[in-house]
């Protein structure tokens, strides 16, 4: 039984060695990367890279073991497989234990796979970071760069289980981006712009260089604000940021093990009814988009909240066999066995640009960047305080740049809290889409 | 399990060094890594599965000029490894330099830890046990504890590195690590709790610590903050306690202390040493060879021996960290922070472990002297601007202080404050210096084991972030 394929055929020939009673599952990948950095003119450093993994995970009795390996060479691929046995002895009884089964849902066909960046010339990858590091440093005396860097990679995974699993794909992309640093006397502050393309033809270089320095000259002559509860505009970017922390919410095994603030919550209201966020990974725009999931289903879209009523939670074959329910499609591999994620979160944009959605804001702050997402907030609990740094919005007009100050609320207020989504959709190179996005009611915390 | 040294001869490293430069670069560098790891988790009262992993391979870097190519490869044969080379060679410059060849001595070691245990010999058994232990402890401490979630992880990591100047040395390092997340429900919704232990050594670390200890603590951390209040919001005195707040100067000067983004000027420290850049009561150390700290190693990724270096001295900035291009570059001496992830990374100037040694205060006096302000008993994570100084941590464990008592519990938030100001603001400093948690440190993509410390100190003050005027 061949493919075509030798990823898919190596999984294959891992399954064909499972033993009665055993239910397996192989994972196998590999992938490439390029990553070139530019500093002063020069090729800072060239990575040239190549990887391989397989996971293998069996199931007998109700118990699981894995193990992996980061190459496919054979004779480390039996060592492989012997530990995922002897890791089964281990594992407690779990009635819920099992494999993906085919859905007989199909794969809506995406071009993941762009030939033009996979034969695309080494010279001229270098000359595109070297013409954005160039670009940057025209737009304005006061900048310096820290890295302008063309990034590429390309990945191919396959799947095979025992019970009937058999999905591979492919997909490449590649992406550029700049580090900048603004000086006044003393002070330094930075910014960052970046561009994303199935292929470097579709890069917009310009717009890069102008975000990345706008962010950093900006800032120059911020002072730290004075508490107070405020409004708030999120940058697009911003935005991403803040719909990623939501994401483990929507997992339905978070749900079943009680570390989502939305159990319970199905068909009610939990955000403001302008909010219909949706994951989508089947949407060509969205740089995460993917055909298959982290269990070899086919990827599908799916409403979380739609019009601030919680519709579903996410699904892996776990938690739905768990939950009596079908698979969403929304298993992820983050190295071990599937845990539940959203692939492609994408909030439906509203109407408006950020001028006009600032110019209803009579006193608040635009927020250009966020720190600390990771220390501040908890998912589980709601809490959410980060870092960030931004201007200050008087009578609906931008004015003086602020740092080190905090907003912080609870993520369930946060939500019900939003009064204007915009019409500035950004995709950008995260599981998450942008908007610009109003949210009433914050803390600022500064002097 | 076989040596790298035995797996890769010397003369296949000295071939592929040479490959390295064939293109005229004046320096190759071979870097092989075999780590076995083994992890263990718990979670809903299930031992959801034991699983292991083995990765193993090469990264080839050389540098030409201000050029470095970089190549890695999973494939150890002297064919694979010629091929990585050849890629590397390429990418830092086309054109030929002849031949070159290049001889090494006899394999350099620097041993620093000490390990009694190898945690591959110790049977799983015993690794599930300690996460069933966990578990009970956890749930036993009050009838609001919800979920429990607990995890085990070892990890043998043999590494080998050679380069074109004759550097040729490996080491093996073994780290050993447990960690507990507790989940508390109550009228208010739900809370969390979490702790970890981890050092650079074996399976004896279950021997000096006890889990159900670390357990049953981040479960009454779970359950103390359903009564939690929201946290200020404003500028407050700060009092750290001891060996929980290490992150603060991880974030607040070393990353800024790390030679590579000061070259590039874009590091708030940069021009500053012999300057007065702390109070004078801080004198922070980084030392990479304190035995069996989280962050200790025997040679760094680069093949140099770690060290430990002083780089505030009563708060003169005395010197900063470096890896070995950025020494080269300026003609500094190594100081034994060239650290990368894996095998399929570039080293750049990384933090080992980074510490505060002790002031003279009474940790209980230090509290008493704050009429209003925060206590943090227990730091999260943080990140910095190193351009700006900005930098925030969030706070895990903290308490309310009023009238110089510790009183309500708090929820979680960030502090916020810039690096130079703060390391000023540090006006009392305890006498109770302890070693925090183990921490994974995050630079451009890559993830390394870093160990911080301090004795409990005070930052007359910091912008908590949270929501109650």
């Amino acid at each position: 039984m061949s493919s075509g394929n030798a990823l898919q055929d190596l999984a294959d020939r891992i399954v064909a060695q499972a033993k009665p009673g055993e239910q397996v599952e192989a994972y196998v990948s590999r992938g490439g990367e390029t990553s070139i950095r530019i500093y002063e003119g020069e090729v800072e450093h060239f990575v040239s890279a190549q990887s391989e993994s397989v996971g293998i995970r069996v199931i007998k009795d109700g118990r699981t073991g894995y193990a992996y390996a980061g190459t496919l060479d054979e004779s480390v691929l039996s060592e492989v497989f012997a530990e995922a046995r002897d890791n089964v002895q281990f594992g407690s009884v779990d009635e819920w234990a099992g494999l993906a089964e085919p859905d007989g849902v199909a794969k809506v066909p995406q071009e993941l796979w762009n030939e033009e960046l996979a034969h695309f010339p080494t010279a001229e990858k270098i000359a595109i970071a070297k013409e954005l590091e160039k670009l940057t440093l025209a737009t304005d005396s006061r900048i310096r760069i820290d890295d302008a860097n063309y990034d590429d990679a390309y990945g191919e995974t396959a799947f095979a289980t025992t019970s009937g699993i058999r999905a591979h794909g492919r997909e490449n992309g590649c992406y550029v981006s700049v580090g900048t640093l603004a000086d006044d006397g003393d002070e330094t502050q930075t910014g960052f712009g970046f561009s994303v393309g199935r292929t470097p033809t579709e890069f917009n270089l310009g717009r890069a260089a102008r975000e990345a320095a706008d962010r950093a000259t900006r800032l120059l002559g911020a002072t730290k604000p004075q508490s107070k509860r405020t409004t708030i505009v999120l940058d697009p970017y911003v935005t991403a940021q803040f719909l990623r922390v939501l994401s483990g919410s929507f997992s339905g095994e978070n749900v079943q093990k009680g570390r989502s603030f939305f159990a319970e919550r199905l068909g009610e209201s939990v955000a403001n009814p302008l909010v219909t966020l949706i994951d989508d990974p089947t949407n060509p725009l969205a740089y995460s988009a993917t055909d298959i999931d982290g269990e070899g289903l086919a990827a599908r879209r799916n409403v979380l909240i739609e019009n601030g009523v919680l519709k579903q939670f996410l699904h892996s074959s776990y938690s739905a066999r768990r939950g009596q329910t079908r698979s969403t499609g929304s298993a992820v591999r983050t190295g071990g066995t599937p845990g539940v994620s959203c692939l492609a979160m994408q909030l439906v944009p509203g109407t408006g640009t950020q001028e006009e959605l600032i110019a209803q804001v009579s006193d608040g702050v635009l927020i250009q960047m966020v720190q600390g997402l990771h220390s501040g907030v908890n998912p589980i609990s709601g809490d959410f305080s980060t870092g960030a740094s931004g201007l200050l919005i008087t009578n609906g007009q931008v004015g003086a740049p602020i740092r080190e100050f905090t907003i912080a609320s609870t993520l369930q207020r946060m939500l019900q809290d939003v009064v204007a989504i915009g019409g500035d959709v950004d995709w950008l190179p995260m599981s998450a889409n942008g908007m610009s996005l109003v949210i009433n009611d914050v803390t600022m915390s500064g002097a | 399990m076989s040596t790298l040294s035995e797996l890769v001869g010397k003369e296949t490293i000295e071939k592929v060094l040479a490959k390295g430069r064939s293109t005229g670069a004046g320096f190759s560098e071979i870097f092989i890594e075999d780590k076995r790891s083994t992890s263990a988790g718990l979670d809903d009262g299930r031992i959801e599965q034991v699983t292991t992993g083995r990765d193993r391979g090469a990264g080839i870097r050389v540098v030409h000029g201000e050029t470095t190519g970089f190549a890695h490869t999973a494939d150890l044969s002297e064919a694979g490894l010629l091929q990585a080379a050849e890629a590397a060679a390429v990418a830092a410059k086309q054109g030929s330099g002849g031949v070159v060849t290049v001889a090494l001595g006899g394999i350099d070691t620097h041993q620093v830890n000490d390990v009694q245990i190898l945690p591959n010999e110790v049977p799983k058994t015993r690794k599930v046990e300690l996460l069933e232990r966990a578990n009970e402890a956890a749930r036993s401490i009050d009838k609001a504890v919800v979920q429990v979630s607990a995890g085990y992880g070892d990890s043998v990591r043999r590494i080998l590195v050679a380069n074109s100047e004759g550097v040729f040395a490996a080491d093996d390092q073994v780290r050993t690590l447990f960690r507990v997340s507790v989940v508390a429900s109550g009228d208010g919704g739900m809370q969390t709790g979490y702790d970890s232990m981890g050092r650079t050594i074996g399976f004896e670390l279950f021997d000096l610590y006890d889990v159900e200890e670390l357990a049953a603590g981040a479960a009454r951390q779970a359950v103390t903050k359903l009564k939690a209040r929201p946290a200020p919001s404003g500028a407050l005195p700060v009092v750290i306690k001891r060996g929980s707040g290490g992150v603060l100067f991880h974030e607040a000067c070393g990353h800024g202390l790390e030679a590579d983004l000061v070259g590039k000027g874009a590091s708030v420290y940069r021009g500053k040493v012999g300057e007065m850049v702390a109070s004078s009561l801080v004198t922070l150390i980084d030392d990479g060879t304190m035995s069996g700290e989280w962050g200790a190693i025997g040679i760094d990724d680069e093949g140099h021996h770690s060290q430990k270096n002083t780089l505030i001295e009563n708060g003169v900035l005395t010197d900063y960290m470096w890896d070995y291009l950025r020494a080269r570059k300026e003609n500094h001496r190594q100081s034994g922070n060239g650290r990368r992830q894996s095998y399929m990374h570039l080293p750049m100037v990384r933090m080992t472990n980074t510490f505060v040694i002790n002031g003279t205060s009474e940790p209980d006096d230090i509290v008493k002297a704050t009429k209003n302000g925060v206590y943090v008993a227990k730091l999260g994570g943080g990140s910095v601007n190193t351009a700006s100084g900005d930098f925030v941590f969030g706070m895990t464990e903290a308490y309310l202080i009023e009238n110089g008592e510790i009183t309500e519990p708090l929820r979680k938030g960030n502090l916020i404050g810039n690096g130079p100001q703060v390391l000023r603001d540090i006006d009392l400093l305890g006498n109770d210096f302890a070693m925090g948690n183990p921490g994974t440190c995050g630079k451009d993509g890559q993830g390394v084991p870093v160990g911080d410390g301090q004795p409990t100190l005070r930052v007359k003050s910091l912008t908590i972030g949270g929501t109650a005027a």
